[in-house]
């Protein structure tokens, strides 16, 4: 018994369809909150691309392909590892009002600020509240 | 034997993980499951990558000398490929992360026009569909690689100014034509219509030169506020490149997973387009911007400058403020000084909302991940739908390195670059206070009305120098939190 997969003409084209309408259906639902993410996130799937670097690459047998093959699985790899750690790394990120303690922002260091602070501590009140 | 149960193994695995890659996507869809949804992704592709090595057993004659150098490399190329990607993705800033998906993008779309050039110099006999899907996956991959590079070096600032040649267009239309020239005949020589001119190797490298030439030209003309859509487009590229190339590989996981991405990507380009109000078409094909040509209406009013720790004290015994944040706060890094400032805001009882605009900063939704990153609560943060009727019973609008999604301009003057663009309406609050660099334009090059209108003030300074005063003003009226 053979499990080599075959796959010809129109059943591709009913696959891509079948897929396509299933991406569009699955994004449409994310909000725009998340597209960052999401985009992140999709292009680490595309990043499957991998496993078919690895098929050619395993199946080369002249050096030219060899070498192809290997910036194939190179720059599929990256692209899967890349794409993982940069969408976790976001999506840890956002928390709603009710959980832990908020992240650590990094960035510059402001030497500046004991300088503002002694202008502006001085400075009038102008309330205007209502 | 060996064969076949390494095909059933492959083909059992790659179908768990074009599960696993759909489901993880669908998880997605709440900031609240969207973590566990990118490990549910991340798992299918480990055991699709581990299962790809059982190919060992299924490989041909004529490789099967190569095999001990083959599998060598293909362990070297992944450990090093996915070694260095994790390193730079852990490392990068969050700031940086347009760039870093453009650059990882773009890798994904060199492999698969990789795995199109081995296909096509290895010539393994397939009939002339085969040939074309190739050679199609290969065109889209190799723009898809160099644009996304051109696309990462824009947006990392080592290319600074659109390039805009007059007569760029046709060019790159006459490169394209070029390019796909290149391809049919190849189709038609290999299909024994001809003995080619040039001998098929070149032919190949010819192709994949005009496409990558292609790619770097496409890219070059579009400007900085059409970025965003750019960095989609090139992911549905990919994706769709990808898929192709799976059809030439017969692996279905391949085919779904680059289709899903395809049309993931066509959704969310269209989505960005839609709230730029222009055409997809328009973004990739003219480059962004009127020129100097159009005349500047005249402007009424005059800019009013004021202190940061007056507008941060105002903003203290405001009731509700609404604060725009735009490219600027993320260039200045000042979001974790913002979240300062609102948190002593909010101490004093006034609701703080965020408004995003769509295609704010260079990639959608880059404002939201910024805002999360130092720590604001993702219920804070509302988008431009749901968010603009509240604008006019706002008392204070605090625009902060945004300038053209808030442009009154693009509701009135149909002359506008940016006219029918939807802005959020800063300019309906009782008060806006504008924190900018300098009177720079925007992106788009256009003066902004809403700076001169008369409940518009000015805050000049970097955007988290700013911040930082507004914190320490506020601050320094004492207890805010006991007082409110």
């Amino acid at each position: 018994m053979s499990y080599q997969i075959h796959i010809d003409g129109f059943v591709a084209i009913y696959i891509f369809m079948v897929t396509a309408f299933a991406g569009w259906v699955i994004i449409g639902r994310v909000p725009a909150i998340l597209h960052t993410p999401l985009m992140s996130g999709s292009n680490f799937v595309h990043g499957i691309v991998v496993v078919g670097g690895l098929f050619t690459l395993l199946n080369a047998s002249a050096p030219l392909e060899q070498v192809i093959g290997f910036f194939a699985v190179l720059l599929g790899a990256g692209n899967v590892a890349g794409g993982f750690a940069v969408t976790q790394r976001m999506l840890a990120m956002f928390k709603s009002s009710g959980q832990g303690a908020p992240h650590a922002a990094h960035g510059a260091k402001h030497a500046k600020s004991a300088k503002h602070a002694a202008s502006a501590a001085v400075k009038p009140i102008n309330p205007k509240k209502k | 034997m060996l064969i076949s149960i390494s095909q059933l193994v492959i083909g059992s695995v790659d179908l768990i993980a074009a599960f696993l890659l759909m489901f993880g996507l669908w998880r997605m869809a709440s900031p609240v499951t969207a973590p566990s949804g990118i490990l549910v992704a991340g798992v299918g592709m480990l055991a699709a990558v581990g299962a790809s090595f059982l190919y060992v057993f299924t490989v041909g004659a004529a490789a099967k000398t190569h095999l001990p150098l083959n599998i060598g490399l293909a362990v070297a190329a992944l450990l090093i490929g996915a070694g260095v990607a994790w390193w730079s993705g852990r490392k990068v800033a969050i700031t940086a992360m347009p760039q870093a998906v453009a650059l990882f993008n773009g890798m994904g779309g060199g492999a698969a026009g990789a795995i199109a050039a081995v296909e096509l110099f290895g010539n393994a006999g397939h009939g002339a569909t085969q040939l074309i899907v190739t050679l199609l996956g290969a065109l889209i991959g190799s723009i898809s690689l160099s644009g996304s590079v051109i696309a990462w070096a824009k947006l990392d600032s080592l290319l600074k100014k659109p390039v805009n040649v007059p007569g760029l267009q046709w060019l790159n239309g006459l490169v394209l034509m070029s390019g796909v020239l290149v391809g049919v005949y190849m189709v038609y020589a290999a299909a024994g219509g001809a003995t080619p001119v040039v001998a098929m190797p070149h032919l190949i490298e010819i192709f994949f030169g005009i496409a990558l030439l292609y790619g770097i030209l496409m890219t070059l003309p579009i400007g900085g506020a059409d970025m965003p859509v750019v960095i989609s487009v090139y992911n549905a590229f990919t994706g769709l490149a990808v898929g192709l190339e799976g059809f030439v590989l017969q692996n279905p996981a391949l085919m779904i997973a680059g289709m899903l991405v395809g049309a993931a990507g066509l959704l969310l380009t269209q989505l960005m387009a839609q709230a730029m109000n222009r055409s997809i078409v328009k973004i990739l094909f003219s480059s962004f911007g009127p020129g100097a040509k159009r005349k500047q209406g005249a402007i009424k009013g005059s800019l009013k400058p004021v202190q940061a720790s007056d507008a941060g004290i105002f903003m203290r015994y405001a009731k509700s403020v609404i604060i725009v944040p735009g490219y600027g706060l993320a260039v200045s890094q000042g979001q974790g000084k913002l979240y300062d400032f609102v948190k002593l805001l909010r101490a004093a009882g006034v609701s703080v909302k965020f408004a995003i605009h769509p295609v704010a900063g260079r990639m959608p939704g880059q404002m939201d991940v910024l805002l999360a990153e130092a720590g604001v609560p993702y219920d804070l943060i509302v988008q431009l739908a749901d968010v603009n009727e509240e604008f006019k019973d706002a008392d204070v609008a605090l625009v902060i390195g945004a300038n053209d999604v808030v442009n009154p301009e693009a509701r009135t003057d149909k002359t506008s670059p940016i006219y029918g663009m939807p802005i959020l309406n800063a300019d309906q609050a009782k008060k806006c206070y504008v924190v900018k660099r300098g009177d720079g334009k925007g992106y788009a090059g256009i003066v902004n009305p809403l700076f001169y209108a008369d409940n518009t003030f000015m805050v000049y300074g970097d955007a988290a120098a700013v911040c930082t005063s507004m914190t320490e003003a506020v601050r320094g009226l004492g207890a805010p939190a006991a007082a409110a």
